[in-house]
């Protein structure tokens, strides 16, 4: 857009859509850069200016998030997934063949803006990868044939809206229903039932379910519906949770593609129980194909007076689904980084206490809860606490929603009551030759062959829904160390043990990798792990270096045969470091070159 | 068994500044009066307070400043062959510091504006007393290893001497607040 005033068109345009509010800058953000293709410096001291905020908080915003560019990426924003179940499907050959196809370097520009491609973190379709995301569209199920029809239509110019529909397809793959998946309750019966046993009914149903939630942490969730209704506040806001970033992940998305009834319920019998009026789904952008059809859903909701003004005829009972999306943070998993991007900000998580339960979103009192958490609730509305009760184990009731990938016949959807073994999945899922499962995604656990016959549940193995299979073919090293590089890309960067650690560990990885690795380092990885966990300010550095440590120590000789023999080995070639500055100066004696140490 | 025993015969210590300020070398010296007591503990090899050239079988090898060129490799590297421990001793050892500003441009384009005359002419000198640049600045631990990282710019007199009285009596050194703080 050459002309100034089509920019100025554009931008108020889009802050009259936003009433102008700072606090959805995010969303703002994305509006624009949709209409600009990206944000220049120019751009975002425009939008400060009219915002009536800092440049510095704008640019702040803007740099923080990876779908946001300060440069044009091209008509074209193609990113390939590199989480490590897209790798072993081969992403890397069809990543190279499409760079091939236009002369380009990884993250750069073609000379006619017309297209640039890049790496990205998991972007959830691990059961039916390679994936790409082409400006934010996902598109499924990459080959070679078709990495060369995408470089055709994208070389022709072909608007992505006149695209073949079938790339954009995506699949629940559901293989194992249970109560959650297999149930089809009429749309509003649980909220009708959760309002017919009143907001303290309610509660206390929740209460004897003892459901947890599901996004990895196991809160109680009574507890923190409880907390935040009893908080002081002026106002309460029920939030989803919909950033599912964990690599491997990718049930939430089911979830809110073939059943956002059921969230959307739960976040209104949310609403209900603790007495809020607004709800705010937060979508990962990498999700944002589901937006339309969401938007229409929440439509048809209001529609039928399961959302707005007195809902189902309860007077007062007012409440109201918005939906923000995200821009390609990991860390904005977390709670408080969540409500921070809410908020317009940069997704650095806030100091706790005080919990979102009495100072969250706008400094009142927020609910967040995982999508699947908030299905959960609508089965209690429905069915009791003392029925969901007697599914699972003691301390995790109910059913949990695994997202299957990797080395097995069948990736998919897998619902199973909580206790259930390892092994029984790796059956359901045809995983023959497992030598290594990792559960809860790279901040998970990794286990062995022997571990197999551990059970999902809070009291063994707890699970975020992550389930990735890696057989006998796949090394765990390298597997690691994809993780390593994903913690380093998503730190926020706040603290220095989590943006000083993740960096080191990553480095160390690659020293390993290039055969530069010793004893020294595998001890230093140990260490750096410990001290990570035990001082970073969130949970993303705390539980970074988990799978290193699991792996260093479960599956030892995939590092030990990459160890240089020697004590220790430079993290790089010496004489090779000297190379410009004795070619500028023209030396070539004894002391021009450093050789090895002896 | 384990009865008190006679305390063992003087430690020896190497120092050596590499690309530093040898601001490290003076907060040592700040440890002030205590410095006698240290004189009853250690004994200084190679150091710039022996002026001893080269580095004979030591216990403690401290080494301050990042590694910027050739010469700094080849001492760091004569330091660890004869120390027992080898200690990062500040902020520069550890990280690179301040010399490592450079790393953010090209070693050429740092010759070739250093060494450029009035006219414009460009002359980087062929001199084998003069020791090569490295293309960037390191921290010593990625040129060997290293036992113990003592942080700080410069690390304090007091948080040296509890480092090297830890190290001395046998502790595993422990800096904690208030003597590791960085403001």
């Amino acid at each position: 857009m050459s002309d100034a005033s089509e920019l100025h068109d554009l931008i108020e345009q889009v802050l009259q859509r936003y009433q102008r509010r700072p606090d959805r800058l995010v969303q703002i953000l994305h509006d624009i850069q949709d209409g600009l293709g990206y944000l220049s410096d120019a751009t975002i001291a425009l939008l400060a200016e009219r915002l009536q905020i800092s440049y510095a908080q704008v640019r702040s915003t803007r740099d923080f998030y990876a779908f946001f560019y300060s440069e044009d990426r091209g008509q074209y924003r193609i990113l390939f997934s590199d989480n490590v179940t897209d790798r072993m499907a081969g992403n890397q050959a069809l990543f190279q063949q499409m760079l091939d196809y236009f002369n380009l370097q990884p993250g750069k520009v073609s000379r006619d803006g017309l297209v640039s491609v890049d790496l990205t973190s998991c972007t959830g379709m691990c059961d039916q990868g390679p994936a790409i995301l082409v400006n934010e569209m996902a598109i499924t199920r990459m080959t070679p044939q078709r990495v060369n029809q995408v470089c055709a239509l994208v070389s022709a110019g072909v608007p992505l809206a006149q695209w073949p529909s079938g790339f954009f397809a995506v699949d629940d793959n559901i293989r194992r229903a249970d109560c959650l998946l297999g149930a089809s309750p009429e749309p509003g019966e649980s909220i009708r039932a959760a309002i017919a046993r009143g907001r303290e009914g309610m509660l206390a149903e929740m209460k004897h379910s003892n459901l947890r939630g599901r996004g990895g942490a196991g809160f109680t969730t009574a507890i923190k519906w409880e907390a935040c209704r009893n908080a002081a506040g002026e106002q309460r806001y029920i939030v989803c949770n919909g950033d599912e970033g964990e690599p491997g992940t990718f049930k939430d998305r089911v979830l809110l593609q073939s059943y956002a009834g059921r969230v959307f319920e739960g976040m209104v019998i949310a609403a209900y129980t603790v007495g809020a009026q607004l709800g705010l789904l937060y979508l990962r952008a990498e999700y944002r194909y589901l937006r339309p059809r969401l938007e229409a859903f929440l439509a048809g909701m209001r529609a039928q007076n399961l959302l707005g003004k007195d809902i189902v005829g309860v007077s007062g009972f007012d409440f109201d689904i918005e939906i923000h999306l995200g821009a390609g943070a990991y860390i904005c998993g977390e709670e408080t980084a969540l409500i921070e991007s809410l908020e317009g900000k940069a997704g650095k998580p806030r100091v706790r206490p005080p919990f979102p339960v009495a100072c969250g979103y706008l400094n009142q009192p927020t609910v967040v809860n995982n999508v699947e958490t908030l299905c959960k609730a609508t089965e209690i509305a429905i069915h009791g606490g003392a029925w969901y009760e007697a599914i699972g184990t003691k301390q995790s009731t109910g059913t949990k929603v695994l997202s299957v990938s990797g080395d097995c016949a069948r990736p998919g959807i897998y619902e199973y009551a909580f206790g259930v073994r390892i092994s029984q999945v790796l059956e359901d899922c045809g995983a023959r030759n497992a030598i290594a499962v990792q559960v809860s995604g790279a901040s998970g656990a990794c286990l062995s062959e022997r571990e197999l016959g551990r059970r999902i549940a809070f009291e063994d193995v707890p699970t975020a829904g992550s389930f990735m299979i890696f057989d006998k073919q796949r090394d765990m090293f390298e597997v690691a160390r994809n993780f390593a590089h994903f913690f380093k890309h998503e730190s926020c960067g706040f603290c220095t043990p989590c943006r000083g650690g993740t960096a080191l560990i990553s480095s160390m990885m690659d020293k390993i990798a290039e055969g530069r690795g010793t004893q020294y380092e595998m001890n230093e990885l140990l260490r750096l792990q410990a001290v990570m966990k035990t001082s970073s300010h969130c949970g993303l550095g705390q539980t970074a270096g988990n799978a290193i440590a699991d792996t260093v120590q479960k599956f030892r000789p995939a590092y030990e045969r990459r160890l240089a023999q020697t004590d220790f080995v430079p993290a790089f070639d010496l004489d090779a470091a000297l190379a410009k500055a004795r070619h500028l100066s023209g030396r070539d004696d004894a002391h021009a070159h450093l050789g090895e140490e002896v | 068994m384990n009865a008190p025993h006679e305390l063992p015969q003087k430690l020896r210590i190497a120092t050596t500044s590499l690309s530093g300020c040898f601001g490290c070398h003076m907060s040592l010296l700040d440890i002030d009066e205590r410095l006698l007591e240290l004189a009853t503990l250690v004994e200084f090899d190679r150091s710039p307070i022996t002026d001893i050239k080269h580095c004979g079988p030591c216990d403690v090898g401290l080494v301050e400043g990042g590694v910027c060129n050739a010469e700094n490799v080849e001492v760091l590297r004569e330091l660890r062959r004869n120390c027992k421990v080898l200690v990062a001793f500040g902020a520069c050892a550890i990280t690179g510091g301040l010399p490592a500003q450079r790393n953010n441009r090209e070693v050429t384009q740092c010759l070739t504006q250093i060494y450029r005359t009035d006219s414009g002419e460009v002359a980087v000198p062929n001199d084998p007393e003069l020791p090569l640049l490295l293309d960037k600045v390191y921290p010593i631990n990625e040129i060997v290893r290293v036992d113990y990282f003592l942080p700080g710019c410069p690390p304090s007199g007091d948080t040296i001497w509890k480092f090297l009285t830890d190290l001395l009596t046998g502790r595993t050194p422990r800096i904690e607040h208030p003597l590791l703080k960085f403001d």
